[in-house]
């Protein structure tokens, strides 16, 4: 098993270099001049100065070594001064961004809490939802429940984000003004009432995020645990006089969860990039957000780096869902 | 010797009767072709009937409510000319519907025909030829990693005003979006594909057609799409809601369509910054597209059941 977990480590390396690459080709067609809000004043050889200054104009494979750099070494050392006060990235370049000519990854660490309090709760809300709705639905399969079930889950997966989070603005703010419908991210929580509003403001963007995740993993829930239920061990369990209540929730559950495990660690990722819209709507000052304002604004770095953010949190837990696999599962031997 | 001649009869049956079958008794996909048609129809036909000019100014009619706001609301600014009201510049709300829904139904049925044809090629070359298999399957795991919806952005971002000018405004965006959505959406038919056609191979009557000296051509449009044709219409369906969920998306982003040209997810953009006063101008859109994805997915779960010959069987 390790040495597998090793292999794919190895693996992924050649994986987000090809995924940097792609990125890093695909930006430089960008029409775009981080130069174009400069004064007309300005005169030309100044801007071409701050042009070089900003790394433009060299050829392209120096361009993309220097960001290979910036982002795996010089960023990662900064972090690693910042933990323990240390000083070994003082005076090294490190990313920064067109638009507000700060460090990328500063931005990035500012909007991180907010995306993972909303995303992640949501992702957690949802399976929460999701596992208990998979079970019941394929333990009475064509029951009312299954079917009520079933159906809220086709409507959870094939409505878009966008449109429940307008629709629950429209209702919840506009209409009944039970809470607001602007995720605001300066608010501070020190006392019940402040924290009673940070629930209440997050209680939309949660919940449409919550039940989009919900939706998706309970239509697998049920396909694993149906695909499990007419096995012959279930037989063998009832018969030897096991409670229904073991049979299902241990012998069954146990077994269904390892392909469900697996999806949850894949779609981690997904949410992030979900979030994007969600973020959107309820202007959630988060990742998501991040990336369109830097796309609009042509922020080349911001959008290069997310980007490659977002691919490494993939590869990531691609990786995570397929060791998971094989330590929850003893018939699968990668070896 | 008498009862023999109605059994021929029935045998003359093909498997797709019997696929057929399976289908109509699952309800929901029942209902969701049903609506399905019904959209077309209303986006294509729906023109020719409600012949009102979606583009058309009429500031003097301009912010009409929907007709039935008249149950709960009395003084209401409703017209029986503008059954679903107009927008702030009194554009027709119904017109701009269908217009949208053409727009949306065409790029997901195109989008989707051309990630549904590059998954079925790759798929099927990678299953068939070994030495393409490893190569091919790298890079469908390479696209997998891909952030897709961050990448879609900054594709349409690079290429949207190069392509304008290229081919106009309409034709430019659209060509973007459908290969967009397509080159971003193909690798899990392609998975299935290749899975199936592996499987293929080891069969018998691939064998028995090899031996008499089928060509590689042949053998896959004779023998192998035929029979790998079931996976890759339900992956159809799948392609086609989120085909019309992803160009909705990037319009609702800003970076899909433009206003003048507009899709259902981008009337449903336009219309969020007025939301409270007009919230109908959010929902008819956003109905549109949750009722087409939704009914194009009950399609998806009734043909997966009818194609699978173990439930259909029961």
């Amino acid at each position: 098993m390790l040495n597998y977990t090793i292999r794919r480590l190895l693996f992924a390396i050649p994986t987000l270099v090809f995924i940097s690459l792609v990125i890093f080709l695909l930006l430089q067609l960008a029409p775009g001049d981080p130069m174009a809000q400069v004064p007309l004043t300005v005169p030309a050889e100044v801007k071409q100065k701050m042009r070089e200054a900003l790394g433009l104009g060299q050829p392209i494979h120096i361009q993309y070594w220097k960001w290979l750099v910036q982002f795996f070494w010089v960023e990662p050392l900064h972090l690693f001064d910042y933990f323990f006060s240390t000083g070994y990235s003082d005076g090294m370049q490190r990313v920064i961004s067109w638009q507000t000519r700060s460090p990328v990854m500063d931005i990035v660490a500012q909007r991180m809490p907010q995306t993972l309090w909303v995303v992640g709760m949501s992702y957690v809300l949802g399976i929460m939802i999701a596992l208990p709705l998979g079970i019941i639905s394929a333990y009475k399969q064509y029951s009312v429940f299954d079917q009520v079930g079933t159906f809220i889950s086709m409507v959870g997966f094939s409505v878009p984000t966008f449109f429940t989070g307008v629709l629950l603005i429209v209702i919840f703010s506009v209409k009944l003004h039970w809470f607001p419908s602007i995720y605001d991210t300066t608010h501070v929580v020190n006392d019940w009432d402040s924290f009673v509003f940070q629930l209440k403001q997050m209680l939309m963007p949660v919940s449409v995020l919550a039940l989009y995740n919900a939706a998706q993993i309970g239509r697998f829930m049920r396909a694993s645990m149906l695909d499990n239920l007419n096995q012959d061990y279930v037989r063998t369990a009832r018969a030897k006089g096991l409670s229904e209540k073991v049979v299902v929730l241990v012998h069954v559950l146990r077994n269904s969860m390892i392909p469900v495990v697996t999806v949850i660690a894949l779609g981690v990722p997904q949410v992030f990039g979900g979030a994007i819209i969600t973020e959107q709507v309820f202007k959630v000052n988060g990742l998501g957000q991040l990336l369109i304002t830097a796309i609009q604004a042509n922020d080349l770095p911001m959008v290069q780096t997310l980007t490659f953010i977002f691919a490494i949190l993939i590869v990531l837990f691609n990786l995570i869902a397929d060791v998971l696999y094989g330590v929850l599962d003893p018939r699968i031997r990668y070896d | 010797m008498t009862d023999i001649a109605p059994q021929l009869e029935q045998e003359a049956r093909s498997q797709w009767w019997d696929v057929w079958d399976q289908f109509k008794s699952h309800k929901g996909a029942m209902m969701g072709g049903g609506f399905l048609i019904f959209i077309t129809a209303a986006v294509l036909l729906g023109p020719y009937v409600w012949t009102l000019d979606p583009q058309k100014l009429d500031i003097r009619a301009k912010d009409i409510r929907p007709i039935y706001t008249f149950l709960w609301e009395n003084g209401a600014k409703v017209s029986w000319g503008h059954p679903l009201g107009t927008d702030n510049l009194g554009r027709d709300t119904m017109a701009k519907l269908m217009a949208g829904g053409q727009v949306s139904m065409a790029v997901g049925w195109t989008a989707m025909l051309l990630s549904i044809f590059l998954g079925t090629a790759i798929g099927v070359v990678a299953g068939y030829f070994k030495r393409f298999d490893g190569l091919l399957m790298r890079l469908t795991d390479l696209f997998l990693a891909l952030p897709l919806l961050p990448l879609l952005l900054v594709i349409m971002l690079l290429f949207r005003d190069a392509l304008r000018q290229a081919v106009g405004p309409e034709g430019g965006i659209f060509i973007l979006v459908v290969i967009g959505i397509g080159i971003t959406s193909w690798m899990q038919t392609a998975r299935i594909v290749r899975g199936d056609v592996l499987a293929l191979k080891e069969r018998e009557f691939i064998l028995a057609a090899k031996s008499i000296g089928t060509s590689s051509g042949k053998m896959i449009t004779r023998h192998l799409l035929p029979n790998v044709l079931s996976p890759i219409m339900v992956s159809a369906t799948l392609g086609l809601a989120n085909a019309i969920i992803t160009e909705s998306a990037l319009s609702f982003l800003g970076l899909g369509f433009p206003s003048d040209f507009p899709t259902w997810g981008k009337l449903l953009f336009d219309a969020t910054d007025r939301m409270e006063l007009y919230p109908e101008r959010v929902i008819w859109p956003g109905l549109c597209i949750s009722l087409t994805v939704l009914s194009v997915n009950y399609i998806g779960d009734g043909l997966r059941d009818a194609l699978d010959p173990r439930i259909r069987g029961r």
